[in-house]
């Protein structure tokens, strides 16, 4: 009806009653009309993630659900200064966008924004360290994890390429498969599940692109296959050490 | 006879009605008034033994239409009457659609939105704790009612020690039920131990009521390894198979679809027990909501749901919530049978709960009950409150409409409870909570192994292999994991 709606979800843990919507209804409304009506003014915002102490309903990452979805986009801001300039263009954006902000950062980051309007380009992904030897995938707080491992392994003569995706559906696949032609090899790490991932889909896709140029097997490191669980969160966690092995076990491959 | 029923409730509920407006001083006004009322003199079919205590004027709810006088008002009369006159011309205007035949007027009128007055709650103590007089309900042994007073006291200082617990960064997370003392605790007292409970998760009372110890309290809060939840979930997430309390889960009225289909079990294997169910007043506008009430209806299926209405989803007033008066209203938009209760008033619910379950068990038909209370306290250890909503109004519940000091008044002016109990109780409890808490603490937390466990009944060969994975990973690195979790 020409008017924008951003709405938010409390917590993505409790974004489900409103899956039909989203998949059935707000991703298809301009396919199934022939472009007659469409559903882009639609902006769902909802904090996802870890944040130390929220169990199996305050802990989720749900973004592989959304990932499937032709007809909507996923985004995901690093920081604070991304989050300004991708939501802005998610509002704009002609497409129902679903934005999950990592709550993990709400305290934790501090950072210089801008005052001022601006966008920042979605189905982007940004390369955010230079490396030679191995490619790093990954998106939200996760990245700050991957960081202090690129760093650690940097002292291990490791030199690490970061790129944060940013846009994980559509997902800047030319961006990922140019570092990988580059460095042969490729990790992707997410809180989410590893069975189902969305480290899947961008590890089929890269093997697909970039099959000769691998020299080791696509690593992902990942959340378990369980709930997220409360006083086990350390273990359930992907975190620095868990990178570091593997960014060394597939670079000795 | 439930076939009976269906055909001729509307001659059979007429006929009740002209017999009562003879009957009752203002009889009329308070059938139309609540369906609850009307519906407590009709509550089966034909006049059997069984009913015939239902049937019978002098019964439960004489008593009820006397304390509810002061709502009286004619004109929400006159508008639902009109509603109804048609039946006594069934015969000569009615017409046939799926769904049964229909009589029809060619006078055009919409149900209005509302009544002009709103269902009145009923209540058996005032808010000091004196008996309403003439009131009937349902009597409450001595030891009973100690009980109930005791636990109320209990679950009021377990909330204030767990919170300050929780301040103190021992605990990550508290919710309370501070001013819904009552709710749980005699909404429990009145039901049997079979009966099954699905929480929302402001209900620890029933829990507490049905002999969950401190110390079990403590250690779910704690995530120890007594916790029969295994660690998994945040505090205040409690489960008891044993004392047939479903596992709390954080999302908002899942539980509901969920109570329908027990309470059907329950009816396929032809149990003397029932369900109930509790929401609070946020929750009703969730889908779930809508599901499960239309679901127990169709199904018949023996189950109470309860709703706090506390006034507050969170941040959200009530006035914000819905535009129907309350809940109570929603419950014959499914058929159901309601009642609306001052949920403050411990007898109250006592009385309205066990009415209730006789009803569901032995009609086999879902109950909604609505309580009317306030959330005293945030809603959670995550929330600041005073944000929303204006400090006096939390003092004013807290102090003048405590359902703790008012049932207290009751079993101390009949003599049942005195000063000196009351200070030795609170001592007591206290005491305990402090040395459970203590307990839970030093206690070890679930070993490793239980992260893996349960996902499903064995665990696949996938988290077979990341269990291995893990293990090695923190042999490597045995600082980045908890010392108090044994490998």
């Amino acid at each position: 009806m020409g008017n924008r709606a951003i709405a938010e979800i409390q917590f993505a843990d409790y974004i489900y009653p409103a899956f039909d919507q989203i998949v059935n209804e707000a991703a298809k409304f301009r396919y199934r009309s022939g472009n007659q009506f469409n559903c882009g003014g639609l902006t769902i915002r909802a904090p996802y993630g870890a944040v130390g102490h929220g169990g199996h309903y305050h802990s989720q990452s749900p973004e592989a659900f959304f990932c499937h979805v032709p007809g909507i986009k996923v985004v995901i801001p690093r920081s604070p200064r991304q989050a300004k300039g991708l939501l802005l263009s998610c509002i704009r954006d002609p497409n129902p966008v679903v934005f999950f902000e990592p709550k993990w950062l709400y305290r934790l980051a501090v950072e210089e924004v801008p005052e001022h309007d601006y966008m920042l380009p979605l189905s982007e992904a940004e390369v955010i360290r230079q490396g030679s030897d191995i490619t790093l995938v990954g998106w939200g707080a996760q990245l700050s994890v991957m960081e202090q491992a690129c760093n650690e392994a940097e002292k291990d003569g490791i030199s690490c390429e970061l790129i944060d995706l940013k846009t994980l559906l559509p997902w800047d696949k030319e961006t990922v498969e140019a570092s990988v032609r580059k460095t042969g090899r490729v990790l992707i790490s997410h809180e989410a599940p590893v069975t189902g991932g969305f480290g899947a889909e961008i590890s089929a896709s890269i093997v697909e692109r970039c099959f000769l140029r691998l020299e080791a097997p696509v690593a992902r490191v990942c959340g378990l296959d369980t709930p997220f669980p409360l006083v086990f969160e350390p273990f359930y966690m992907p975190t620095k050490n868990k990178i570091l092995d593997a960014i060394k076990a597939t670079v000795n491959y | 006879m439930a076939n009976w029923l269906r055909i001729s409730s509307r001659t059979v509920a007429n006929h009740i009605k002209k017999r009562m407006n003879k009957e009752f001083m203002g009889g009329a006004v308070h059938v139309n008034q609540s369906s609850g009322l009307w519906w407590g003199l009709n509550r089966g079919g034909p006049v059997s033994d069984r009913n015939r205590r239902h049937m019978d004027p002098l019964a439960w709810n004489r008593a009820t239409l006397l304390c509810v006088q002061r709502f009286k008002t004619t004109l929400a009369e006159k508008q639902h009457d009109s509603f109804l006159s048609s039946d006594s011309d069934d015969d000569n205007q009615s017409v046939d659609f799926p769904g049964g035949k229909v009589s029809y007027t060619s006078e055009m009128s919409f149900i209005s939105e509302s009544s002009q007055t709103r269902v009145p709650c009923y209540r058996v103590l005032e808010d000091d704790g004196d008996l309403i007089s003439d009131c009937d309900f349902q009597q409450v042994s001595k030891e009973d009612a100690v009980k109930m007073y005791s636990n109320m006291v209990t679950l009021q200082i377990m909330d204030n020690i767990f919170y300050e617990a929780q301040r103190q960064g021992r605990i990550s997370f508290y919710l309370t039920s501070a001013g819904e003392e009552a709710i749980s605790i005699a909404s429990a007292a009145a039901l049997s131990e079979q009966d099954i409970i699905l929480p929302q998760y402001r209900e620890p009372g029933v829990l507490l009521w049905r002999g969950f110890t401190l110390q079990e309290f403590a250690d779910q809060c704690f995530g120890n390894k007594a916790d029969y939840g295994k660690g998994r979930q945040m505090p205040i997430h409690y489960g008891s198979k044993k004392h047939n309390f479903f596992t709390i889960s954080s999302p908002i009225a899942t539980q509901l679809p969920q109570a329908a289909g027990i309470a059907y079990s329950l009816k396929m294997d032809n149990k003397k027990a029932c369900v109930v169910s509790y929401i609070g007043d946020g929750g009703t506008s969730e889908g779930d909501f809508h599901a499960g009430l239309n679901f127990a209806a169709v199904m018949e299926a023996p189950v109470i749901f309860f709703c706090r209405n506390n006034g507050w989803a969170i941040s959200t007033n009530v006035s914000e919530q819905f535009r129907s008066d309350g809940i109570v209203v929603k419950g014959r938009a499914y058929g159901i049978r309601s009642i609306r209760v001052d949920g403050n008033d411990a007898l109250a619910v006592y009385s309205a709960v066990s009415a209730a379950r006789e009803m569901a068990i032995n009609e086999q038909r879902p109950i909604l009950i609505e309580a009317l209370t306030y959330r005293v306290g945030h809603h959670s250890t995550s929330d600041d409150s005073t944000k929303y909503r204006q400090l006096d109004e939390i003092v004013y519940w807290k102090k003048a409409r405590n359902p703790v000091n008012r049932f207290r008044n009751w079993v101390q002016n009949i003599g049942w409870w005195s000063e000196q109990q009351e200070t030795q109780l609170r001592n007591s409890v206290r005491k305990q909570l402090l040395e459970a808490i203590q307990v839970a603490e030093k206690t070890e937390k679930p070993p490793l192994s239980e992260l893996f466990t349960d996902v499903y009944d064995h665990p696949p060969s996938n988290l077979e292999e990341q269990e291995k994975h893990l293990r090695e990973t923190v042999t490597r690195h045995p600082k980045d994991y908890p010392s108090d979790i044994s490998v």
